[in-house]
């Protein structure tokens, strides 16, 4: 396993929507479960994380609560919002149609 | 509903700040805690859990800054701490800050002060509806012999019977009435319009009280009617509305008060008290002539037409009328302006320069402030390399001189809004005069304007010394901060630069002052051709009720003289009905009876003058041939008249005058009159040449309106004569007022009142900003001399002489200053070709004015140069190497 590859701005945004869009989780969840997902491909860096969530909570697409955590502590726990679902359905749609043109020109090569 | 949020974010990002940033920090926390719990849980040492955690978190205030920067606000977030930083900066040199304010603060006020004025009066509409269609419409000559003449109540009528072109056209005379009312107030002198009745309708007027003039008021079959202005109203009659349908006396005729104006409408200016309709008090024969021309006339154009196309109807008209009487002074041609043109155009080229000289200034205070900044930039070298090398980047520094610059120049701009506030109000107060001198004062669009080179002058002082100072060589910076090179070669080159412009903008001012100056010199220095000292004047109207002959009105004026010259203090005593410096007020066309008639339509003019007989000798007018003419009556058989030597000059070349004979009609009827004598010239303007004047005996009693003139004795103040004379003219006639109580002096100053201004003014810049010039040359050698210190001191102590050292230290201080003063002289050349209109005598280039300005600059470089001078041959050598 290499260094994870930088993250492009669009994509980390994709996939933070993504992994809220099953339950609210804190900052430190997210980055866990990217990397769980991912299979330890991608390693989410908190300098990176942190400012996308900042920036996804100022436009809208996801809010931001504090509870309990698991641990018993209180953590900051994202959740999607309204927008932030049909933000996450369009950013999926765009992704879909890009890798597989990304895919095609790979492969016919 | 997104839209919603983000406002929501949006407000709670701007009020709770601080909240954010705090929970920002806990949830870092939060992170970093689960990282060092998941590290121990591998199995790592606490210590070395925590390590690795903070490891992978990377630098975490750059964390917090990006995460920060996501918010809304960050911009705002950043001014704020740019300027609460460049504040805490200005406030540990507040010498510097505070000069720099001043100086700032003076080129707004003045800016900011002159806009107004230049706004108010020349390019703010007049208060009426589609004023842009209103014009005024003069009579001219298709030769351009004359122009914007007054025009004839024939012509007019004429004009609107047969031109298409305008809405509407309406005509107006100014006059003054005697004023007094049966409430036994006291008479007043009043000054008055008379108009047209459709003048009022034509402007878009309407009576804030009562109504205005109908044409069945507008002849001369009427009852007199009056409107009042509203000043008037509120003075005199205390705001009543109770006044309409009352009667008021004018020249002690009785007239019915209609109406009030609307307490905005001030045109043509605030001075005219109350208005008459004009066909009413004029004669219809007086309006049907061609050739009297008395009257403004004022039009509105039709939506649509141009001015030059109406010009060409109306000059097609008059050139008929003018086929139609060729005799006579009867105009070919018409010239249409706009009316704010035709009202302000002889304050406007005074006022234009006056802007453009403060524009200057205020570049010369931002070129100033410019400079201080780069040698303050200078002296903070060291802190920028550092910086610079820590990665700081140049956006910021540059971001940072900038905000300094702005924070400066909004001080500035406070205290110079301030002073232009004052400004005005003195200006208006000396000033009455300037057209629409009532409308000046402070609007929204000042407050733009203000705002706006705030901002320009903050951001070019600060961006002009922020892209000098460059990274590239931040080696070198260091270098030169800490080993002691002969200084930053750029920045002193810029500051020369600037200090050369400065100089030069400088100059510029400086002869334009010196020229102005000069020709209000000669302008004062003008002899009158007659008595300016000890004469006191004061101008008595006899009105048309009670003198209603002309008997009534001569054996008044025999009666005044005879009372006032035996009065204690008095020399001489005289009537004339305009006075030296007055202005042509009245002239009239003449033949002479002894040379053959002129071809058709030449005619000979003359200004027209009534005085008693004993006026020359009183107001010292030298008798140059003949005698002076006796006091014929209305009566008498053989009437003489004196003549001015320039008449004699024009109309009598190689001939001798006396005893010849001229035909006019200046009384009821064409006569025929003996020249008596030839009389010195007096000039009717004072920065005019003479005019051919006629003199006729007062005592025909064909004007109504004359000036008592009286001399006193030597060695008595004049003006404590005003009192008994006025005392002996009510004892003739109670109810007489007196008005414009004025000595020659006082005449003379008037009418150079504009140029005077104007030089005084200019005079005022010029010589802050020679004060500017000079601060700044002696700021930059201070400057440089700091710089070279060890420079100065190895040359010392390789021996130099302390001599040459003051002449190095010399040559670099003037250098800027002289390349500045050729720049200005090339400059002024083009410049003062602007200013050519407002100079009297003096040419736009002046020998003298070049020379003493050149002088003055030099000395006043001299000045500022050599105190760092020669601080700096002082210099002890060993202190100086030793300062490493």
């Amino acid at each position: 396993m290499g260094k994870p590859s930088d993250l492009v701005q669009g994509t980390l945004d994709l996939l933070i929507l993504k992994t809220l869009s099953i339950e609210p989780r804190h900052g430190w969840a997210i980055a866990k479960r990217i990397q769980q997902m991912s299979g330890e491909a991608l390693q989410v860096q908190q300098g990176s994380l942190y400012p996308a969530l900042h920036r996804l909570e100022q436009q809208a697409w996801i809010k931001a609560k504090w509870e309990e955590s698991e641990t018993g502590r209180q953590a900051k726990f994202y959740s999607l919002t309204a927008a932030g679902r049909k933000q996450l359905e369009s950013e999926t749609a765009n992704w879909n149609r890009l890798s597989q043109a990304i895919n095609i020109i790979v492969q016919e090569a | 509903m997104r839209a919603l949020d983000q406002m929501l974010m949006r407000v709670k990002m701007l009020f709770l700040r601080d909240r954010a940033g705090d929970e920002l920090g806990r949830e870092l926390e939060f992170h970093l805690d689960r990282q060092i719990a998941e590290n121990i849980a591998a199995g790592m040492s606490p210590r070395e859990a925590r390590n690795a955690a903070l490891r992978l978190f990377g630098n975490p205030s750059l964390l917090r800054q990006q995460a920060r920067a996501s918010w809304s606000w960050t911009w705002a977030e950043l001014i704020l701490g740019d300027i609460r930083q460049g504040i805490r900066r200005l406030a540990r040199t507040p010498g510097f800050s505070w000069l720099a304010i001043l100086v700032m603060g003076l080129g707004f006020g003045a800016n900011v002060a002159l806009f107004t004025v230049v706004k108010s009066v020349l390019l703010n509409p007049l208060p009426f509806p589609h004023a842009d269609r209103l014009v005024r419409i003069y009579e001219a000559d298709a030769n351009g012999a004359f122009n914007d003449s007054i025009v004839a109540g024939g012509s007019f009528a004429t004009w609107q019977a047969q031109s298409h072109s305008f809405e509407q056209m309406a005509i107006k005379y100014a006059t003054q009435y005697d004023l007094s009312g049966d409430g036994g107030q006291l008479p007043e002198v009043a000054e008055a319009h008379m108009a047209s009745w459709n003048f009022f309708p034509m402007l878009g007027v309407e009576p804030a009280l009562g109504r205005l003039f109908l044409a069945s008021d507008d002849r001369p079959e009427a009852n007199g009617t009056v409107v009042l202005t509203w000043g008037l109203w509120k003075r005199r009659y205390g705001g009543d509305p109770g006044v309409i349908g009352k009667t008021l006396l004018l020249d002690a005729r009785q007239y019915t008060i209609i109406g009030v104006l609307p307490s905005w409408f001030a045109y043509p200016d605030t001075q005219v008290q109350l208005w008459t309709p004009l066909y009413h008090e004029r004669s219809r024969a007086n309006m049907g002539m061609y050739v009297a021309h008395n009257f403004d006339v004022v039009g509105r154009l039709k939506a649509g037409v141009s001015m030059a196309q109406a010009n060409a109807e109306l000059s097609a008209i008059q050139a008929a009328i003018r086929k139609q009487y060729p005799q006579g002074p009867v105009n070919d041609a018409t010239s249409i302006r706009p009316i704010l043109d035709a009202e302000t155009y002889k304050v406007k080229a005074g006022l234009y320069t006056l802007l453009a000289a403060t524009g200057c200034l205020l570049l010369i205070a931002c070129l100033n402030t410019a400079n201080l900044l780069v040698a303050r930039g200078a002296t903070r070298r060291r802190e920028t390399a550092i910086r610079t090398a820590l990665g700081s980047s140049r956006a910021r520094l540059i971001r940072e001189q900038v905000t300094e610059s702005v924070l400066l120049s909004c001080a500035g701009g406070v205290f110079g809004f301030a002073l232009a506030a004052a400004a005005l109000q003195w200006l208006v107060h000396v000033r009455p005069d300037i057209p629409r001198a009532e409308s000046i004062h402070i609007d929204s669009l000042v407050l733009l304007f203000t705002t706006a080179i705030i901002f320009g002058c903050g951001l070019l002082a600060g961006l002009i010394p922020a892209l000098s100072s460059n990274d590239k060589h931040i080696l070198q910076s260091l270098h030169e901060s800490s080993r002691s090179y002969s200084g930053g070669r750029s920045g002193l080159r810029l500051r020369r630069l600037l200090l050369s412009i400065q100089v030069g903008l400088t100059v510029v001012l400086l002869i334009g002052a010196g020229l102005l100056i000069k020709s209000y010199r000669q302008l004062r220095s003008v002899n009158l051709g007659c008595a300016t000292e000890n004469v006191l004047t004061m101008r008595i109207k006899l009105p048309k009720g009670s003198y209603n002959s002309m008997v009534k009105m001569s054996a008044f004026d025999r009666q005044l003289l005879d009372r006032v010259r035996p009065l204690p203090g008095v020399a001489a005593a005289a009537l004339v009905s305009v006075l030296p410096g007055e202005g042509r007020v009245w002239d009239d066309v003449f033949r002479i009876t002894e040379h053959p008639p002129l071809p058709t339509g030449q005619v000979l003019d003359a200004s027209t003058r009534f005085v008693d007989p004993g006026y020359f000798s009183a107001m010292q007018i030298p008798l140059l041939s003949g005698r002076f003419f006796e006091a014929n009556l209305h009566g008498d058989q053989n009437q003489e008249v004196a003549i001015n030597r320039e008449f004699a000059r024009r109309y009598f070349p190689g001939e001798d005058p006396i005893g010849k004979h001229i035909v006019s009609s200046v009384t009821d009827d064409e006569r025929s009159y003996t020249i008596a004598g030839v009389v010195g010239d007096t000039l009717e303007e004072i920065s005019g040449s003479p005019y051919p004047a006629i003199y006729y005996s007062i005592f025909l009693g064909s004007t109504r309106s004359a000036a008592l003139a009286v001399r006193s004795r030597s060695g008595r103040d004049v003006s404590s004569l005003a009192l008994p004379i006025q005392k002996a003219i009510s004892g003739i006639d109670r109810d007489l007022p007196v008005s414009r109580v004025l000595t020659m002096q006082q005449i003379v100053g008037q009418s150079s009142a504009d140029a005077s201004f104007d030089a005084t003014l200019l005079l005022a810049f010029a010589v802050i900003s020679l004060v500017l010039a000079t601060v700044g040359l002696f700021g930059v050698l201070s400057y440089v001399t700091t710089q070279r210190t060890t420079e100065i001191g190895v040359r010392l102590a390789l021996g130099s002489s302390r001599g040459e050292v003051l002449k190095l230290m010399l040559k670099d201080g003037l250098r800027p200053a002289i390349v500045g003063l050729a720049l200005g002289l090339v400059a002024s050349l083009g410049v003062t070709h602007f200013i050519r209109s407002l100079l009297y005598t003096a040419t736009a280039l002046d020998g003298s004015v070049f020379l003493v300005v050149s002088l003055t600059l030099l000395l006043a470089a001299v000045v500022a140069c050599t105190v760092p001078a020669w601080r700096a041959s002082r210099l002890d050598p060993m202190l100086a190497l030793r300062m490493e």
